[in-house]
């Protein structure tokens, strides 16, 4: 058939392309990722604190990033801060923009996950003469580490796929060759069903894992 | 083995089970039961665990489908129908009718979470039996004063202790005015004192003449309350008779260890 | 700062109508989006949780692929693929779509939210209404989905707000909703920043009182049965 053949003679050629825009996707959402881990822990940390200044400053920061879309925080931080004289590559714009975005998903995981380990667990600690912050690091931490996993690798899941829309910032990731090898070869079906594919060969393996760390976790508990 | 059957003699039993097996995978649980409970008797089984009892009692309401054997209700055949000469198991939109008037207890009580007691009382009445709200709200109102709990009509499951919640769940069973009621160890999930209220109720029940299979650990209460006694082990009935005889006297060695067992704990 | 104070005071009152215009655009959007996501999500739950293996696969394999994939590329693949190939009656505006690709995404996430609240029902539940005599449909009518709603309806409001926000993605097909609006105004009034932000405050509006409105659903389901 038609479909075939213009496949299995342009595979190599569409395939060499969109996957040195994998290999970008990989690392705008990793870079996103680690940004989003860090200032997740800062906001939740704020969230947390007694100062209602700080804590509502989290609040307002997680209720408005999470309550508008990532395209627009993107814009934002890409065609907006040079107004500003804040001028980014691409690149720097999508990670920071993404990461952003992420910290406040991340900053809600984070406090559901400590919030969520049993008040007696601290007890115990206490009673068997362990320090709040010992207890913490040595108890609370690594069953709230364990139970954050899976909400953290399903989140990792969103994030790699909202990279397909950096490509409008001029990224060049998979969906920026995939437009560009449309716009050239006119083979627009072809393109994107491999683009398709490739982001299912991401996404697929993590949500198995995803699958197996809420089974294991279950068991453990 | 059919033990002779108390009350008039002749009678059609209400409930006769022939021959009943009941295997999952290679596991055969029930070996070749054969069971006769005439109209308002009452039949306690007792045995220890693996002994096939539950799954005696599902298969008599085909919550299991038996392996083999067939089951009766005031001598029709239940549970199964003829095509193209071979019989096959009911499906459940089948069996519904069937199970009307089989009422069924179970260990851990089922109620309803999002009904609240009353509804939970009314709701078979009026989408299975097509019962007025009006009608089925008085009967169950009665059923739940009967079980003492006249004044929760409005109260949800979670709000209720598990005695309650088990007292609620007959009463539910009771609305249906069921022809036979069966009991799996209506009291094994309560603490020990909420037990009393529930075994109180089943023991008026027993009194009014509901027929009644009951599979209990309270020996106590099996002896208080039945006609006759079932001893299970490994499938099969071991031995079954009058109270006095099975708890005073047992025949079988069987017997005996397990209810010294149960005496000692 | 007090530049873009300037930037507002000049244009808000071209702008603000305009975009508030395309927000209805955008509720459109997401409102059909929605209703057909649910019919989709609830019939691929049902094949999902069939007893044949292989229907059961047929769901499995529409919810992985559609979970997985960005949904700019299924928007894409909906609108630019059909024309391209030939397949005119295949080949939808750009509103149109919109919907179809949100929908198609949509409907896999709402299939296993919808699948997750009927498992979630205790086994011990149905058992309970058979015994009662219920027939197996009476059992999923009055007992199972009753309940199985109350499990759902948090998730469901949830992917509400995220499908709101998805509709921006649209833009980038061109459909007429608040982001497309957005870049035009942002590229002719050379004001990106004051024009962004503005947009995504409108998103904010549209979208906080139905995470309010989710959260307080939670609160409530969260208290009894």
């Amino acid at each position: 058939m038609n479909f075939w053949t213009v496949m299995i003679d342009r595979f190599p050629y569409f395939m060499s392309l969109l996957l040195k825009g994998a290999v970008m996707t990989v690392t705008v959402a990793a870079g996103a990722l680690v940004l989003a881990l860090v200032i997740g822990l800062l906001i939740a940390l704020l969230r947390m604190s007694r100062s209602r200044l700080l804590s509502g400053f989290a609040y307002v920061y997680t209720e408005f990033l999470r309550g508008t879309p990532a395209l627009a925080q993107l814009f934002v931080i890409y065609f907006g801060l040079p107004d500003v004289g804040i001028e980014l590559k691409p690149v720097q714009a999508a990670i920071i923009g993404l990461g952003i975005n992420g910290s406040a998903y991340l900053s809600e995981i984070y406090r559901a996950g400590i919030q969520a380990i049993h008040r007696g667990q601290f007890e115990a600690a206490f009673s068997l003469g362990m320090t709040p912050i010992g207890s913490m690091r040595d108890i609370v931490l690594p069953q709230a580490i364990r139970m954050m996993l899976p909400p953290i690798t399903n989140f990792s899941i969103t994030l790699l796929k909202d990279t397909a829309l950096v490509s409008v910032v001029a990224v060049p990731e998979i969906m920026f060759y995939a437009r560009n090898l449309v716009t050239e070869t006119f083979q627009s079906m072809h393109v994107y069903l491999l683009a398709a594919a490739i982001y299912l060969a991401m996404t697929i393996p993590m949500s198995r894992l995803v699958a197996y760390l809420e089974r294991t976790r279950r068991a453990w508990q | 083995m059919t033990a002779q059957l108390p009350g008039a003699a002749g009678q059609r039993p209400l409930l006769r089970i022939v021959d009943l097996y009941k295997r999952f995978g290679a596991l055969e649980v029930l070996t070749g039961i054969d069971l006769d409970v005439a109209r308002g008797e009452k039949v306690s089984i007792l045995g220890p665990s693996g002994s096939g009892k539950t799954t005696l009692l599902r298969c008599i309401n085909y919550l299991e489908k038996p392996s083999a054997g067939r089951i009766y209700i005031d001598d029709v055949l239940i549970g199964e129908k003829l095509v193209n000469g071979r019989t096959v198991h009911l499906s459940d939109r089948e069996l519904a009718k069937e199970r009307r008037e089989i009422g069924f207890v179970f260990q851990r009580f089922n109620l309803f979470p999002h009904l609240t007691a009353l509804e939970n009382v009314t709701i078979a009445p009026r989408k299975v039996l097509g019962q007025s709200t009006e009608e089925a709200n008085e009967r169950g109102r009665r059923m739940l004063e009967k079980v003492g709990l006249g004044h929760k009509l409005a109260e949800y499951p979670e709000r209720l202790s598990g005695g309650q919640q088990q007292r609620v769940a007959i009463a539910r069973v009771l609305a249906m005015q069921p022809k036979l009621m069966l009991f799996d160890e209506a009291t094994s999930a309560l603490d020990p004192e909420l037990i009393g209220e529930v075994l109180k109720v089943m023991r008026e029940l027993a009194e009014e003449g509901h027929t009644m299979v009951v599979v209990t650990h309270e020996v106590q209460f099996a002896g208080e309350v039945s006609d006759r006694i079932i001893f299970m082990d490994h499938g099969r009935i071991v031995e079954q008779g009058p109270p006095a005889q099975i708890l005073g006297n047992a025949r079988e060695t069987r017997t005996r260890a397990f209810l010294k067992k149960l005496a000692d704990r | 700062m007090p530049r873009l104070i300037e930037v507002y005071q000049d244009n808000i009152r071209d702008w603000f109508p305009e975009m508030l215009a395309a927000c209805v655009g955008t509720l459109k959007l997401s409102l059909v989006a929605f209703m057909v996501a649910a019919v989709i999500g609830l019939l691929v739950a049902l094949v999902r949780i069939s007893p044949s293996t292989s229907t059961r696969w047929i769901a499995i394999s529409f919810i992985e692929v559609m979970r997985g994939t960005p949904a700019l590329v299924i928007l894409y693949i909906v609108y630019f693929v059909p024309p391209q190939i030939g397949l005119t009656w295949l080949t939808l505006s750009s509103f149109a779509a919109a919907v179809c690709g949100l929908a198609l995404q949509g409907g896999a996430i709402l299939a296993e939210v919808f699948r997750s609240g009927i498992e979630a029902l205790h086994a011990g539940q149905k058992e309970a209404a058979l015994a009662l005599g219920m027939t197996p449909a009476k059992t999923m009518r009055y007992i199972l989905l009753p309940q199985a709603m109350r499990v759902v309806l948090p998730p469901v409001g949830n992917y509400a707000i995220g499908l709101l926000k998805d509709t921006s993605v649209c833009a980038l097909i061109a459909a007429p909703e608040l982001m497309l609006r957005a870049k035009d105004l942002a590229s002719s009034s050379f004001e990106p920043m004051a024009v962004f932000c503005l947009a995504a405050l409108f998103y904010f509006l549209m979208s906080y009182p139905l995470s309010l409105a989710v959260r307080y659903m939670e609160h409530r389901l969260a208290r009894h049965g």
